[in-house]
């Protein structure tokens, strides 16, 4: 006879109510644990979405994701001239904010040359780039239609929207927009007017540096990477990294400290989790104390005692989690920030949660195991 | 001589003493209690507030070590100076009933429940434990209540569902503390003749700590404890019985919570 589903069943709107604000809770630790793998993976993605074989970026930096970087442009053709470099392509990246339909709308701006790489990979729908000014393609979390027109710039220079990307955004969540690499270079340089007439008046330049911040190339499947990334070394002003490296810049240096954060919480919740199990399990014994005293003095062993508990707090915790996860699973798609659920880190959530709700019953098996059978005699 | 006390006895209390702490605050509960109950004896413990009977029954029931004497259950001699049993959870189970005050029924269980878990706890098969809880509650009348939930029974139907977890496992020794205690005369009635039947047809040992002197006259013989000490044997059809309840009276009713108060 299992007793502690009999208890669940006699009090199960109690159980119900604890388990609705349990599941929350584990909702939340849930939620957190997406948030952060989803940032990684945009992260990832930002890096991944050009997909080149080699970075050069400006030497002693470590660009252009995790600090700021700037090559000449012609940086291109000289890549493109090294061994091994099949195609090379400069890219610029800027964060710009602009007002779209009398809506602030943050972008990650990346400049790329068409037809060579840096740009978009896969389109959701739309076109690619053709013109060679103002078109762009954005990632739809930017809100954007296909058609509609976008002000960029300091000059308000109208970007029409001709493709979609899905699912690409920076590991801050801004959605990433491609647009030609020279509109993107004015947009970096160009002056606001009243600026610009200053500038002229006392002589400085007005043209816009031909800068990127980053040349990517793809190299040939029949030379190495480490090979290419020696021979571009040779130039001392700049640096060449692997998109291996890259990516460990990106998720270990740029997003460190999210990581810790998101981390931080997540342990701070799964703290306050056993800590309301732990109470809720012990109220619960407390309530059953002259059961528990008439139990053990019919003689049910001790572990008849600690099985009423346990399964009754492993109860909680895993009816919790399930409820938690499909709550999270149903609204992931309507968080602000993309919440990506790994089932490796689910599965280590779920033993977390296990263990956790074994040491919050801990509490109440130590005072029903402290019960006086005795306790059932006498009124 | 009875034809009960001609058989050996069920209950074998010999030179039964309790004390708790030491020094000044040393509190002696029990003093060499003796008594023998036999096969289908119904027996009263009877004293004032902190006379000992709940001590003794506590002994008896093997949930409070004495601190000397001997106790014998059912020939098998389960303390002599130490528990000479290491599971006396299992004698429990398998020797002894309990009923208690309130009847302590699990609230989260039916009444075929409440009675089928002493034999769950014995090992019985499900189906087996159900079909006996069913047979006992039929056999103590309250058969037509077997799926109704404790809070849903009547004081008089929820202590016959106790009476029938005491007697699931068939022991022969049956310890009830103020069985009747939280039932009128009439129940109270019902609830002791349960008893004697259960004595007379299972050959068990009842043993009952009371206040109730309307049932007085239902025991075989009542145990008269004062300070500790067993202080007389009583009659229970003799008018010395009402005095000696009426005398216990007088003493202010603590409420009997504590076993090591008693």
């Amino acid at each position: 006879m299992n007793l502690a589903y009999r208890d669940v069943k006699h009090n199960l709107p109690r159980f119900a109510l604890t388990c609705v604000g349990l599941s929350l809770l584990l909702g939340i630790v849930i939620t957190i644990l997406g948030i952060y793998q989803g940032s990684l993976d945009d992260a990832l993605r930002q890096v991944r979405a050009t997909n080149p074989d080699l970075w050069v970026v400006e030497a002693g930096t470590n660009g252009p994701f995790a600090e700021a970087s700037r090559i000449s442009g012609d940086t291109r053709e000289m890549i493109a001239r090294v061994y091994g470099v099949e195609r090379a392509g400069g890219v610029t990246y800027q964060s710009v904010q602009t007002v779209h339909r009398d809506v602030p709308l943050r972008l990650f701006v990346i400049g790329f040359e068409p037809g060579r790489p840096g740009g978009p990979q896969k389109l959701a729908t739309g076109r690619g780039i053709m013109r060679s000014h103002y078109e762009m393609i954005a990632d739809r979390s930017a809100g954007l239609a296909v058609g509609d027109e976008v002000p960029l710039g300091t000059r308000g220079h109208k970007f029409t929207v001709v493709g979609l990307i899905q699912d690409e955004v920076t590991a801050s969540g801004d959605p990433v927009a491609y647009i030609p690499l020279h509109d993107a270079q004015t947009l970096q340089f160009e002056l606001a007017p009243p600026v610009g007439r200053r500038e002229a008046a006392r002589g400085g330049p007005l043209q816009t540096a031909d800068t990127v911040n980053a040349v990517v190339a793809k190299v040939s499947s029949f030379v190495s990477v480490p090979e290419v990334v020696a021979a571009v070394a040779r130039w001392k002003h700049l640096n060449a990294l692997t998109e291996a490296q890259q990516e460990t810049l990106v998720t270990r240096f740029v997003i460190e400290k999210q990581r810790r954060q998101m981390g931080m919480f997540t342990v701070l919740l799964v703290i306050v989790s056993a800590v309301i199990i732990a109470l809720i399990i012990y109220t619960l014994t407390l309530d059953k104390l002259r059961s528990i005293a008439t139990l053990k003095l019919i003689g049910a062993p001790d572990r008849t005692i600690v099985g009423l508990i346990v399964q009754q707090a492993l109860f909680m915790g895993i009816t919790g989690f399930f409820a938690g996860l499909a709550l999270v699973i149903s609204f992931k798609d309507y968080f602000p920030r993309r919440v990506v659920l790994v089932p490796d880190n689910i599965v280590l959530l779920f033993a977390i949660v296990i263990v956790v709700c074994l040491a919050a019953s801990s509490l109440g098996v130590r005072l029903a195991l402290k019960v006086d059978p005795a306790t059932a005699l006498g009124g | 001589m009875t034809a009960a006390s001609a058989q050996a006895p069920l209950v074998k209390v010999e030179r039964l003493s309790k004390h708790f702490g030491t020094g000044d605050t040393r509190v002696d509960a029990l003093r060499d209690v003796s008594l023998e109950v036999h096969p289908g004896e119904v027996v009263a413990l009877l004293g004032p507030s902190g006379s000992g009977k709940t001590t003794l029954l506590n002994c008896i029931g093997c949930i409070l070590e004495p601190s000397s004497g001997r106790l014998t259950l059912d020939g098998e001699i389960v303390y002599d100076g130490r528990w000479l049993r290491s599971d006396l959870r299992r004698l429990r189970l398998e020797k002894i009933g309990f009923i208690f005050q309130f009847h302590n029924l699990l609230p989260f269980l039916d009444s075929t429940d409440n009675v089928a878990v002493a034999l769950d706890l014995a090992g019985l098969s499900a189906a087996a434990a159900r079909a006996r809880s069913i047979e006992l509650l039929d056999y103590l009348e309250v058969g037509h209540r077997k799926q109704a939930m404790p809070a849903k029974l009547s004081g008089g139907e929820a202590q016959r569902v106790a009476i029938a977890r005491a007697l699931a496992n068939r022991p022969r020794i049956i310890l009830a503390d103020e069985p009747t205690a939280a039932l009128d005369s009439h129940r109270s009635g019902i609830v002791m003749d349960l008893l004697r039947k259960v004595a007379i047809d299972q050959d068990a040992a009842i043993i009952t700590v009371t206040h109730d002197d309307k049932i007085f006259d239902r025991f075989d013989r009542i145990f008269q404890l004062r300070d500790g000490r067993l202080d007389a044997e009583i009659d229970p059809h003799s008018r010395q019985v009402e005095l000696e309840n009426t005398a216990q009276h007088e003493f202010p009713q603590v409420p009997n919570r504590d076993a090591i108060q008693d």
